[in-house]
């Protein structure tokens, strides 16, 4: 028996559906197989998890906190993604949105006294954008004029970046009156970002949202996301109909750069409201995944990050109350990848099994 | 020619996903002929030939060689019974002697290599088939033409005596094919059976004794050579009748639009690959650049559109200086492109044809509104143009990596002739288009010259430049050779300068620029 791989002509919706269910119920059974074999009932610790991430208005908020900064950093990751720009340093422009913002929200209010939130948060906010864009874009000028791959220094600077987080509230930005906890002063109420009452989900939401419909209109309406989608299909085709590549990956990495920073903002100001650990918790990986989930769709981003930091969120309960091991919801969320990624490939190739062996079409010459 | 068939090939088909490349094909090759297998891109051709060699299977059909029914698994099978196959693009190792690459694959001395025997053979071979080339000659220092010889030495040396030439005359000069179409004759003459590929006329003509065309995967018919005509062929070939000769009017011409001088540049390997090259173009005009790829068209054009730096000389586009100015800015100045890789540069195969349509034009007030894309006039835009240019496509979304290779260079055509431009740079505008397609091509640029562009056609097609140019230079190794008239160009001289011979100043040709 022969058993051949075609490519599809057109994946078809239904088919994109079906994969989609399917690779969710195979990884829940691998996840339920792995569940068992730590002592545990698969369905007693899924009910958890859900119940953990959805159930209450409790968990259900903890999950947006946690679907926040997933939402910002993909969506600038999808961005820089649609330009085949692998930025994967959304945790180091994160966390340079954080240390700004922790710098304004420190530094500024003793000089002026009697700023308002009106006055302080535009300034953290845009502060946090600014530092997030300036990380992004030490890759992108390497790469736009001496050609560095953009990779190998997007991923290094995550770890300057979190470095000089720790340094800082280790070192000189530390709290004297902190009994030498690690971790700088709390920030003054007026650089506190506004949380939901009663719940820690803060306006971070509202601008995930709005950077969501922004970036869809920019790509699907508009000139320069054309010429994103140029560049990001054929540079040199783009080169050739004279789109400048070089401004347009510097823009993106603002962009991208920017909407991470912005994360880290929200975070430190609205969560912890101080710089200290917890900060660089890995948001700016696990949004890669978020991104690549969504098929770099604006939109989708925000339904998928919603989505993994419910089984962030469930994972820590079932940990919690059913003392299990942390890894557990790694090894979840390690399962549901696998098969959506998986999947993926089932949804683009067609899998012929019994006939003759040929060539495959790619193969194929014409005279 | 005997009546014993050296090939039959009964009821052979084969299906790719999505295509039927060959339906019930039956060929017969005998002994000493030359049998071209003519046909559009696309008619199967290659398909039925991967077929004989042993690289497909047919689904159906089978396979004969003297009588006896044959199935091969692979190449190597093929080769075992004395088929041989030039391929289109080489399959020579460049750091290896010419004796070495005949050698390859050999199991003749599996640890000791006897190569002063295999240079003998080789001298003999060489000799007798007209193939002259050095058998200690590193491939690399080779010209193409004499790569495809050390080709064709390889099968010889393996004993084919039925061989199978892809499209073997796209790289030559009209010598090398000259030189080419002996040693076939020789070949012939000596009792092997020759099957020959191509898409040219020209050709079959003049070395074919029987002649197979293909259209769309099926036999049209098998013919002898003097039984037949070129129109006749052109008819079989596309199922219609095609105009093979256009009418050029006369045209008249004005100022100067593209004034090259002295132009140098680097290749991408960054050794010079423009030395010094200087031309003008006059509104009206097609001035055609001949030669064999890979002596400086490609970054003539580029130079040209901006796309490649000048590392010196100056160009300039209605007496404005627009060397090394971006490509946004050339575009601006109304230069429009069609670039010799059509998917790689000239297209973005995975979006659609509205956005390939609208790759230069986005930028247009008409069709933007701020930072926005006027959607609604967009889709009116793209519709009249692939009405106008009768692009084949079903709807205006579909990608443009679904369309054929004549739809492609026609979108291509529309988005760069819609501009108005008044500098055309057309590179290899034709390649791999079937006849057709070539026609309508054809007719397009001599449109363009009619209201007044001028033009700047580079080809490797010699009877292309000739028919289409007003005048015609000749490129080799990034220096132009001379310059001539169309009408008194004639094609031993043209291929001469092709092969690095310079125009003599005092032939009664005019010359420019050398």
């Amino acid at each position: 028996m022969h058993i051949r791989i075609e490519r599809r002509l057109t994946p078809s919706r239904l088919l994109t559906g079906l994969t989609l269910l399917l690779s969710l119920i195979l990884s829940l059974i691998v996840g339920g197989m792995l569940l068992r074999a730590v002592g545990a009932d698969p369905i007693k610790a899924y009910r958890a998890m859900l119940l953990g991430a959805l159930g209450s208005k409790y968990s259900l908020s903890e999950t947006l906190v946690k679907a926040i900064p997933l939402m910002l950093c993909g969506l600038g990751i999808s961005v820089a993604f649609r330009m085949r720009f692998w930025n994967i340093g959304a945790e180091g422009q994160l966390a340079m949105g954080g240390i700004a913002a922790a710098g304004i929200a420190l530094f500024v209010p003793p000089r002026f006294p009697g700023l308002s939130a009106w006055q302080l948060l535009p300034m953290i906010v845009a502060g946090g954008f600014a530092a997030g864009a300036l990380w992004g874009l030490i890759p992108a000028l390497l790469k736009a004029y001496i050609g560095v791959n953009e990779i190998i220094t997007s991923l290094m600077l995550n770890y300057v970046a979190i470095l000089l987080v720790e340094y800082l509230f280790y070192g000189p930005w530390k709290d004297p009156k902190g009994y030498g906890f690690p971790g700088t002063a709390e920030f003054p109420p007026a650089a506190w970002l506004p949380r939901l009452p009663g719940t820690r989900v803060h306006l971070g939401l509202v601008f995930a949202l709005l950077a969501a419909g922004f970036i869809w209109l920019v790509l699907a309406r508009t000139k320069w996301g054309y010429e994103i989608r140029v560049i990001g299909e054929n540079p040199r085709a783009a080169s050739y109909a004279g789109i400048s590549i070089v401004r347009n990956v510097v823009l993106i990495m603002c962009l991208s750069g920017g909407l991470a920073g912005l994360a880290g903002a929200a975070e430190v100001t609205a969560i912890a409201r101080r710089l200290t650990k917890g900060l660089t918790v890995g948001y700016g990986f696990t949004a890669i995944i978020v991104a690549w989930l969504a098929k770099l769709n604006p939109l989708a981003v925000l339904v998928v990050a919603f989505f993994l930091a419910a089984l962030l969120v469930g994972g820590d309960q079932i940990q919690i109350t059913m003392g299990l091991p942390a890894a557990v919801a790694l090894i979840l969320q390690g399962a549901i990848l696998f098969f959506m990624l998986g999947g993926e490939m089932f949804r683009q190739y067609d899998i012929v099994v019994g006939r003759k062996p040929t060539a495959s079409p790619e193969e194929k010459t014409q005279p | 020619m005997t009546t014993n068939s050296s090939v039959r090939m009964a009821g052979i088909k084969k299906r790719f996903p999505g295509v039927l490349a060959n339906d019930q094909i039956d060929f017969v090759a005998y002994p000493g002929e030359i049998h071209a297998l003519l046909g559009e891109n696309g008619a199967g051709k290659s398909t039925l030939m991967n077929i004989l060699f042993g690289i497909y299977q047919p689904d159906e059909g089978e396979i004969s060689l003297h009588g006896h029914k044959v199935q091969f698994r692979s190449p190597r099978d093929a080769i075992a019974q004395g088929i041989g196959m030039v391929h289109q693009h080489f399959m020579l190792v460049e750091v290896q002697t010419v004796a070495e690459n005949v050698t390859l694959g050999l199991n003749e001395s599996r640890f000791l290599l006897n190569l002063g025997k295999t240079r003998t053979r080789i001298a003999e071979l060489a000799q007798k088939y007209g193939l002259q080339v050095d058998a200690d000659a590193h491939i690399w220092q080779l010209s193409v033409g004499e790569q495809q010889r050390v080709e064709i030495l390889k099968m010889l040396y393996r004993g084919a005596d039925i061989l199978i030439l892809d499209e073997p005359t796209a790289v030559l000069t009209p010598q090398e094919v000259r030189d080419l179409f002996s040693t076939l004759r020789r070949m012939a003459c000596e009792g092997h059976t020759v099957i020959f590929i191509t898409h040219k006329l020209d050709e079959v003509m003049a070395i074919a004794d029987r002649i197979t065309v293909l259209c769309g995967g099926r036999v049209v018919s098998t013919v002898k050579t003097p039984d037949t005509s070129k129109e006749l062929l052109a008819k079989m070939m596309v199922g219609r009748p095609v105009l093979l000769y256009l009418e050029k009017q006369p045209v008249e011409k004005g100022e100067i639009v593209l004034q090259v001088e002295n132009i140098q540049a680097l290749s991408d390997k960054r050794m010079p690959a423009l030395k010094g090259v200087s031309f003008t173009v006059q509104q009206g005009e097609i001035f055609g650049i001949a030669g064999v790829a890979g002596n400086g068209q490609r970054e003539l054009a580029e130079v040209i559109t901006g796309l490649r730096p000048a590392s010196g000389g100056r160009v300039l586009i209605s007496n404005v200086d627009v060397t090394n100015c971006t490509p946004c800015r050339i575009i601006q100045k109304g230069v429009g492109h069609i670039p010799e890789d059509r998917t790689g540069m000239g297209l973005v195969p995975n979006l659609a044809v509205s956005d390939n349509i609208i790759l230069k034009a986005y930028r247009q007030p008409t069709l933007t509104k701020g930072p926005f894309l006027k959607r609604l006039s967009i889709r009116a835009f793209v519709d009249r143009l692939i009405k106008l240019f009768n692009i084949a496509t079903p709807s205006q979304d579909t990608p443009v990596k679904q369309l054929s290779g004549g739809n492609l260079q026609r979108t291509i055509l529309a988005r760069e002739i819609s501009a108005i431009p008044s500098l055309l740079v057309a590179v290899h505008p034709t390649r791999g288009l079937d006849i057709g397609a070539t026609e309508a091509v054809h007719k397009m640029l001599l449109e363009q010259r009619s209201t007044g562009a001028a033009i700047l056609l580079i080809s490797e097609d010699l009877d292309e430049v000739l028919t289409l140019s007003d005048r015609v230079a000749t490129l080799y190794e990034g220096q132009i050779m001379g310059i001539v008239p169309a009408e008194k160009a004639n094609v031993e001289e043209l291929g001469l300068m092709m092969g690095g011979t310079p125009l003599v100043a005092s032939a009664s040709t005019c010359q420019e620029g050398v």
